[in-house]
């Protein structure tokens, strides 16, 4: 249908995620644990910030990094 | 394709691995070149079948590893199509006879002594020791890969694997796709592909009907057919063999040509 995104923009999407997590032997679940903990201790130094706060996993270049991100005000 | 072992691979099964090695180890031997085709998935023998020759196994990779056969008596030669050989997987020993050195002595002396300008081996599914003893031979590697999540999460660890054990002639061969599910935005296309394993495609090969037509009867496709996959094979077959063949315009929504002329703009 051709007002309908095609379904393979969700598998690119997708397999980009899963190949992320795959190339660096991380399981997604772990991830989600690590974040946890981190907003965890971010919360008791930054009680204002939890808004906007985000740890993802971001292909740069060859490498894969870990990306937190805290807004400062 | 400088690498004259060549391990045909896919990580996932059901991809068409055996379809394509059968198809481009006919297709370079009409080119000209001495191929051997192995199959080394032991306990599931396939290529016979893909390719008609089952009624005339009589030894197999495993007797040759074992001395109980020469590898001349093992070798089948395909009567349809001059310096076509296929040496098949043991359907009923176990799989643990497959010594990766012994195997690797094998590809060379084929290469070496009987005069093979190029081996084809036809890897096992799975990323364990099947598929790596597929690989101790290799000089390249033909990644086959369907336009679909699964094929090619797998396709990316198998890719992985190659490069862990130094084998760095890898190219793609992008099997099934459908140009029309492409063009309205329902399938992977080839760029897609591409720009996520970050692998160059040597083939591209539609989905067709005739793939399971010829594999009833025994034929090879490539032989016989003039149908797109055929035709994709042959095409195929040209660029291993080193021959430049622009890719044809499968009818995809870009315009498979543009995509491709943009990839190989360099060449």
């Amino acid at each position: 249908m051709w007002w309908r995104k095609g379904s393979k923009e969700k598998a690119k999407e997708r397999l980009k995620l899963v190949l992320a997590y795959d190339r660096a032997k991380l399981s997604p679940g772990m991830v989600e644990n690590l974040k946890r903990d981190l907003l965890e201790v971010l919360r008791r130094y930054f009680p204002a910030q939890e808004e906007g706060l985000s740890v993802a996993l971001e292909e740069r270049g060859e490498r894969m990094v870990l990306m937190a991100d805290i807004p400062l005000k | 394709m400088k690498a004259r072992a060549i391990v045909v691979t896919s990580g996932k099964g059901g991809v068409g691995k055996t379809t394509t090695t059968a198809n481009l180890g006919a297709g370079l031997a009409r080119l000209g070149e001495k191929v051997a085709v192995i199959d080394v998935d032991v306990g599931l023998r396939n290529l016979d079948v893909v390719m008609g020759l089952e009624g005339r196994v009589v030894f197999d990779l495993i007797d040759v590893l074992e001395g109980r056969a020469k590898v001349r008596q093992a070798l089948i030669r395909d009567k349809r199509v001059e310096n076509l050989y296929l040496l098949p997987a043991s359907q009923t020993k176990d799989k643990e006879a497959l010594d990766p050195v012994r195997f690797q002595e094998l590809v060379r002396h084929l290469l070496e002594e009987e005069g093979f300008d190029r081996v084809l081996i036809d890897s096992p599914a799975g990323i364990e020791k099947g598929f790596q003893t597929a690989a101790t031979p290799a000089e390249g590697a033909l990644v086959v890969v369907n336009p679909e999540v699964a094929s090619v999460r797998d396709a990316d660890r198998i890719i992985g694997l190659l490069e862990a054990r130094e084998i760095r002639e890898n190219l793609l061969v992008i099997n099934r796709l459908r140009p029309k599910m492409v063009s309205r935005g329902d399938m992977l296309s080839v760029e897609d592909v591409v720009e996520i394993l970050g692998l160059k495609p040597i083939g591209i090969i539609p989905e067709d009907e005739q793939v399971l037509v010829s594999t009833n009867q025994g034929e090879l496709l490539v032989l016989k057919g003039t149908s797109p996959a055929a035709i994709a094979f042959m095409d195929t077959a040209r660029r291993i063999h080193g021959e430049e063949v622009p890719f044809r315009d499968l009818d995809e929504a870009q315009g498979l040509m543009a995509v491709l002329r943009r990839l190989f703009g360099g060449r």
